[in-house]
């Protein structure tokens, strides 16, 4: 019955990939959802445009998990600009009414049926929004 | 079957109650979030039509008598609440939009700047919040690990003189039913007043504000079978009576002149502008809906469902039960081991079955018990045992999914 907790969002849920903290980091954020408590740290490195590495900490759902999880090796050895571009096709699939379902987002898909409860759509994309800020950030 | 001995006729009761025959994610909805906001009656949806339909006038105005009738159904709402509280006298009802502008009413017009208030560290943020905004210093009366107010920490804090005590009668978040009484006397031993948030409470206990002694009561009209937005202060004459206004508007002065302006006497110093008028008479249809019921078997009901819920929910492995007061009213939160209470919440809903999941506007005392949020199944006068079962056999769900 459970279109939303997958296995692989369970399974990232309980052991999260690339967590910790990076002490070389280059670009770093930080997120938070009053509303649940939910809490991300991210520390990346990013090089010539490419992101070299990435870590995160954080507290929260299974949801807020296992996106947070499925996002830092969704981005890692891509580069910049490919990754603001995934998190605009991330979002529009996650909030828009009627979105363009035509690219396949990879393990992102595993998140996309939150879209169907509203209150947690922000569960899943608090990382991505620290995401953006942490980039955005060494662009100004 | 129902094995809970109860004189209500729960299904005839349920029956009075459109939303609850109603379908969630396509199953029949199981309610059990009445302390968010209880479901309405038809009696009082029907009164609040009835009002738009054959009595809709703005109130004290009007000399026709189309305006006459709205000003006695809504004065008359004063009366029917006045009563339901044992106020002394019904100018002392101030209708308001909801709990928490009786509150922010109190906490602007009763000087508090630079004083202290003490809290107990279960109330809403909406018995914080304006006291902070209107410069108070805000101290916490502590709790157990039950969720019961320390009395003797209570009574070491009386002695810093704070101008006044706020405290919940029955906690949204954990169910604890304070000593009211008790917590009034100790602060009015020591020169201070005592404001009580009633939210939850005129639905679970019969409230008396003599009784109880206190100086001011706020209340909620949705949280007890009413609509929302309409709410209520009850306080004392003597304290009104030399309290500014809160708000200026129609309804609420004397005279006005560009030079200055005088003020109405209480309650329409406290009532600027058109008040939620058809939501005060669904409240007084609501108050009339709960009288014309056996209030003790309303609450023997309750605590029944309640008692099977806190049975059930002690079988669950891995699950912990966040508020175990000695006195609880009908609801209660708990956490698992195994997910966070919005999985758990979100799986629930996936089965049509209501419950809240965060922190129930009560930070501080989330923070009491080191969790970020819980989950909150909270009962009202139609929740039945079957829906303990299928709220259980969702908590079974949950560990499958999390297994």
């Amino acid at each position: 019955m459970n279109d939303l907790y997958q296995e692989m969002i369970i399974e990232h849920a309980r052991k999260p990939r690339n967590q910790g903290k990076l002490e070389e980091a280059t670009h770093h954020s930080k997120g938070h959802n009053p509303l649940c408590g939910d809490e991300i740290e991210l520390s990346l490195i990013v090089e010539g445009g490419v992101i070299r590495d990435v870590k995160f900490e954080g507290v929260g759902c299974a949801i807020s998990q296992a996106s947070a999880s499925l996002m830092t090796e969704e981005i890692l050895g891509k580069p910049v600009v490919d990754v603001l571009h995934l998190f605009e096709s991330f979002h529009a699939r996650m909030t828009q009414p009627n979105p363009d379902d035509s690219e396949d987002l990879g393990s992102l898909e595993a998140i996309v049926p939150v879209r169907e409860y509203p209150m947690r759509v922000k569960c899943a994309t608090m990382c991505w929004h620290a995401l953006r800020d942490a980039l955005e950030r060494s662009h100004a | 079957m129902n094995t809970l001995m109860s004189s209500l006729d729960l299904q005839a009761l349920r029956e009075e109650f459109p939303l609850l025959g109603t379908e969630a994610r396509g199953r029949i909805i199981t309610y059990l979030d009445s302390a968010a906001t209880t479901q309405k009656p038809y009696a009082v949806l029907r009164e609040m039509q009835l009002y738009y339909q054959q009595s809709n006038a703005n109130v004290h105005r009007g000399v026709y008598k189309l305006s006459q009738k709205a000003t006695e159904l809504y004065e008359g709402a004063r009366d029917i609440l006045a009563a339901f509280i044992h106020a002394p006298t019904r100018e002392e009802v101030i209708f308001t939009k909801g709990c928490t502008e009786a509150v922010n009413l109190v906490a602007n017009s009763l000087n508090v700047r630079g004083e202290t208030v003490l809290l107990s560290q279960m109330e809403h943020h909406s018995n914080i919040v304006p006291w902070q905004l209107a410069g108070a210093k805000t101290v916490p009366i502590p709790i157990n690990d039950q969720g019961e107010i320390d009395l003797d920490a209570y009574a070491d804090l009386l002695k810093t003189g704070p101008k006044l005590v706020g405290v919940v009668a029955i906690s949204n978040a954990i169910g604890t039913v304070n000593p009211i009484q008790k917590m009034a006397q100790m602060a009015h031993e020591a020169g201070a007043l005592i404001l009580v948030d009633g939210a939850q409470a005129l639905a679970h206990q019969s409230v008396n504000v003599q009784e109880w002694d206190v100086d001011f009561l706020a209340m909620s009209a949705h949280k007890m079978y009413g609509p929302t937005g309409t709410g209520a202060l009850w306080g004392r004459k003597a304290l009104f009576d030399e309290m500014p206004p809160y708000q200026g508007g129609g309804d609420m002065i004397r005279t006005v002149a560009f030079e200055g302006s005088t003020y109405a006497d209480i309650p329409n110093k406290f009532e600027a502008g058109t008040p939620n008028i058809a939501g005060v008479v669904g409240w007084a249809a609501a108050i009339a809906w709960l009288q014309a019921h056996d209030r003790d078997a309303i609450a023997n009901h309750e605590a029944a469902v309640h008692r099977l819920l806190r049975e059930r929910l002690a079988e669950v492995p891995g699950l912990r039960m966040i508020g175990n007061a000695a006195h609880q009213a009908c609801i209660q939160s708990f956490v698992m081991d195994e997910a966070h209470p919005h999985d758990i919440a979100t799986i629930l809903d996936q089965q049509g079955i209501c419950v809240r999941a965060g922190h129930h506007c009560c930070q501080p005392l989330m923070m009491r018990y080191k969790v970020p949020a819980t989950v909150r199944a909270s009962l009202g006068v139609y929740n039945t045992e079957q829906e303990i079962d299928r709220l259980v056999h969702g908590l079974q769900r949950v560990k499958e999914v999390f297994a």
